[in-house]
């Protein structure tokens, strides 16, 4: 004999599950709300580290971090700040190096005018410098032009650093511009941008070093040395140094990657933001929760629903359907909130830093497949209850 | 009207009125306890098509016991009961559900239906587990609305229904698939004796045009006024007036 059966369409099963959600949509709202808090801050804490990282990672390599930086250290004979003359010219022998720049100091003032009290230095250096100082450190001229563009002059003319600009007063170089350095009124012949890598020389004013030497008496050995060295070379380069700079004193010879400062904060960054993806796990996992819970509640409060259901001709597997269905449908509103939330959060924070907005696929694509598995695996429980259900005790209700 | 005529002759055609709607025999059933509950206590009974059967007793005598498994809502400790002559002891649960679907209708003393839709959509229910397409599940549905005298409310959400209205649209919902029979357990059990006497009226009008029909009720004038009458006492059946001829 051909026995009837109970048939529920696909359709039909959407609807059903839906049913309840749709009936109830402050309470579908806010137990849907604790898993979109946890995917926006998925979503969010991924999207912003990312951003800021890839942020960090194009300053990076727009400076490169094939720069290293010689310094004179204070050895165990007490040394005295400085490397020896021949320092810049011995390192730029080493066939790896492309290209070096040296600073000495110059022991002298830097005010705005003669009419300044020498006392008052607004905690500025002069030192000399090569004319590709500049080019060496990737940095840029604001306004103006760089020293090597009066290499030839026979006055000696500044460039200012962009911290010394602003404690000097000087705003643009449109009327000839002069500050006073020690005794005498020098030029100021280019404003300079802000070194990432080396951030000292912005509050520095740079005269050439024959200028230095000449009208300061500065001694022509360098503190400081920035070596440019062959990309992919810079470990091997860098064990070479110490020796070459100093061959007798290497051990005073200090060498620094600065651009190992950007690296480092990246990767704290991202230690950071492991910490956030723990917490927005946790809220993830108390959203499932909250579902479950709403499910289970759903299920005692409908008892009658689902013995009508049964006595319509709901099998328990319909019933199961309909209750999981319910609880998945909570994941994926919970989720596609929460994926918009995150990435909307992503874009206001990205904005207000300037940073350009990189949001991993994974935080969307994953945020979304977990709430739907969430919603499943929360729903499981009260579904199986519910299809549990006798059809009489659930209509002795 | 015109459906439901038509589906009512459909079910009175020569085939029907060899086998039963529904043949129960020797039905035991047993709740478990110490001692056990014998709620019903080998109970025969055979309704055909086309009757209109009055179970009547007194409380706790068994009648929605006898309902319940008369209806496939729970299983018998022992004896056969046969749905439209296909019997259900040895049917698993996806089969027992499809009879449901297809062959019985039913009516609760407290309605049942489900405020967050339409009383349409409550009806279209009746017709969901069949697998029927929705929009003839919606067609067939205001049919049957029209059929109770609800032609007017069918957009109404049932918590704003009078509890009369409420059991007419419960009604049209255990009769819009063209049920073998209908069970309906106190129907009458939440009204005033106004819209008590609408839902009788409807329900004898029902049998007339053929719509079989077992009716629930410890209320001995509502039996009286039926044809047949099946008295219940203590899970046996004390007296049965059979079929009028
Ligand atoms: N699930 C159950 N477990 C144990 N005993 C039960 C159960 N269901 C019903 N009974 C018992 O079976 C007997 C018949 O109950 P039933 O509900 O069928 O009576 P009824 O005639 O419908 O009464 P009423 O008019 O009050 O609705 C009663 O003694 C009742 O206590
Ligand atoms: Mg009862």
């Amino acid at each position: 004999m051909n026995h009837p059966t109970s048939t529920l369409r696909f359709a039909d099963i959407l609807r059903v599950g839906s049913s309840g959600p749709r009936a109830r949509k402050s309470r579908t709202a806010l137990s849907a709300l604790g898993v979109s808090i946890g995917i926006a801050a998925l979503v969010g804490v991924l999207g912003l580290s990312e951003s800021s990282k890839s942020d960090l990672l194009d300053e990076l390599s727009l400076l490169g971090t094939n720069l290293l930086t010689v310094e004179a250290g204070q050895g165990i004979g007490g040394g005295d700040g400085a490397l020896p003359e021949s320092a810049a010219a011995s390192i730029q022998r080493i066939p790896t190096v492309e290209q070096t720049s040296q600073v000495i100091p110059v022991d002298a003032t830097v005010r705005r005018s003669e009419f300044v009290d020498e006392g008052i230095t607004g905690g500025l250096t002069v030192v000399g410098t090569d004319g590709d100082l500049v080019d060496t450190l990737n940095g840029s001229v604001a306004v103006g032009v760089d020293l090597d563009e009066y290499a030839s002059s026979p006055y000696p003319v500044a460039v200012v650093g962009s911290v010394a600009a602003e404690r000097l007063g000087i705003t643009d170089l449109d009327q000839p511009t002069h500050v006073q350095i020690g005794d005498d009124q020098v030029q100021v012949v280019g404003m300079l941008d802000e070194f990432t890598l080396a951030a000292d020389l912005d509050r520095s004013v740079m005269i050439g070093i024959d200028a230095a030497v000449a009208a300061y008496d500065a001694e022509a050995t360098p503190s400081t040395v920035y070596v440019r060295v062959e990309e992919g070379r810079v470990d091997a380069t860098r064990d070479l140094i110490a020796g070459t700079a100093d061959p007798e004193n290497p051990e005073e010879v200090n060498v620094s990657r600065p651009s190992d400062v950007l690296s480092a904060q990246a990767a704290a960054e991202s230690s950071f933001t492991s910490l956030f993806l723990g917490l927005g796990a946790v809220a993830l996992l108390v959203g499932g929760v909250g579902i479950a819970n709403v499910m289970i509640i759903a299920v005692i409060e409908r008892r009658g629903e689902i013995g009508l259901r049964r006595a319509l001709g709901a099998t328990q597997a319909h019933v199961r359907r309909q209750f999981l269905t319910e609880s998945v449908l909570l994941g994926i509103l919970g989720g596609g909130a929460g994926v918009v939330i995150g990435i909307l959060v992503t874009y206001a924070y990205a904005a207000t830093q300037g940073w350009r907005v990189v949001i991993p696929w994974i935080g969307p694509a994953g945020g979304f497949a977990s709430a739907i598995v969430i919603g499943a695996v929360a729903g499981l429980y009260p579904a199986m209850r519910a299809a549990q259900l006798s059809p009489v005790e659930a209509l002795r209700s | 009207m015109s459906a439901l005529t038509q589906a009512a002759r459909t079910e009175t055609t020569p085939p029907h009125s060899v086998r039963a709607a529904l043949h129960m025999r020797n039905v035991v059933k047993e709740f478990p306890g110490s001692p056990p509950v014998r709620a019903l206590d080998d109970v025969s009974v055979r309704i055909d098509h086309g009757e209109l059967v009055a179970v009547v007793g007194p409380s706790g005598s068994g009648k929605s016991t006898m309902l319940n498994v008369m209806g496939t809502l729970d299983r018998p400790t022992s004896g056969i009961v046969e749905i439209d002559g296909v019997d259900t002891a040895s049917l698993p649960d996806k089969h027992i559900a499809g009879i449901r679907a297809r062959k019985i209708g039913f009516v609760f003393q407290q309605f049942f239906l489900l405020d967050g839709m339409s009383t349409v959509d409550n009806v279209t229910n009746g017709l969901l587990y069949q697998g029927v397409p929705p929009a003839e599940r919606h067609d067939r549905a205001i049919e049957a609305l029209k059929t109770v005298g609800l032609g007017h409310r069918l957009n109404h959400r049932p918590n704003k229904l009078s509890g009369g209205e409420r059991q007419r649209v419960a009604v049209a919902r255990a009769l819009v698939h063209r049920p073998a029979f209908v069970l309906a357990d106190e129907p009458t059990g939440n009204l005033d004796s106004k819209s008590s006497a609408a839902v009788m009226d409807l329900i004898r009008e029902l049998n007339d045009l053929g719509t079989t029909i077992v009716v629930i009720t410890h209320d001995n004038a509502i039996a009286e006024a039926l044809p047949r009458r099946v008295a219940v006492l203590d899970g046996r059946i004390l007296d049965d007036s059979g079929r009028p001829s």
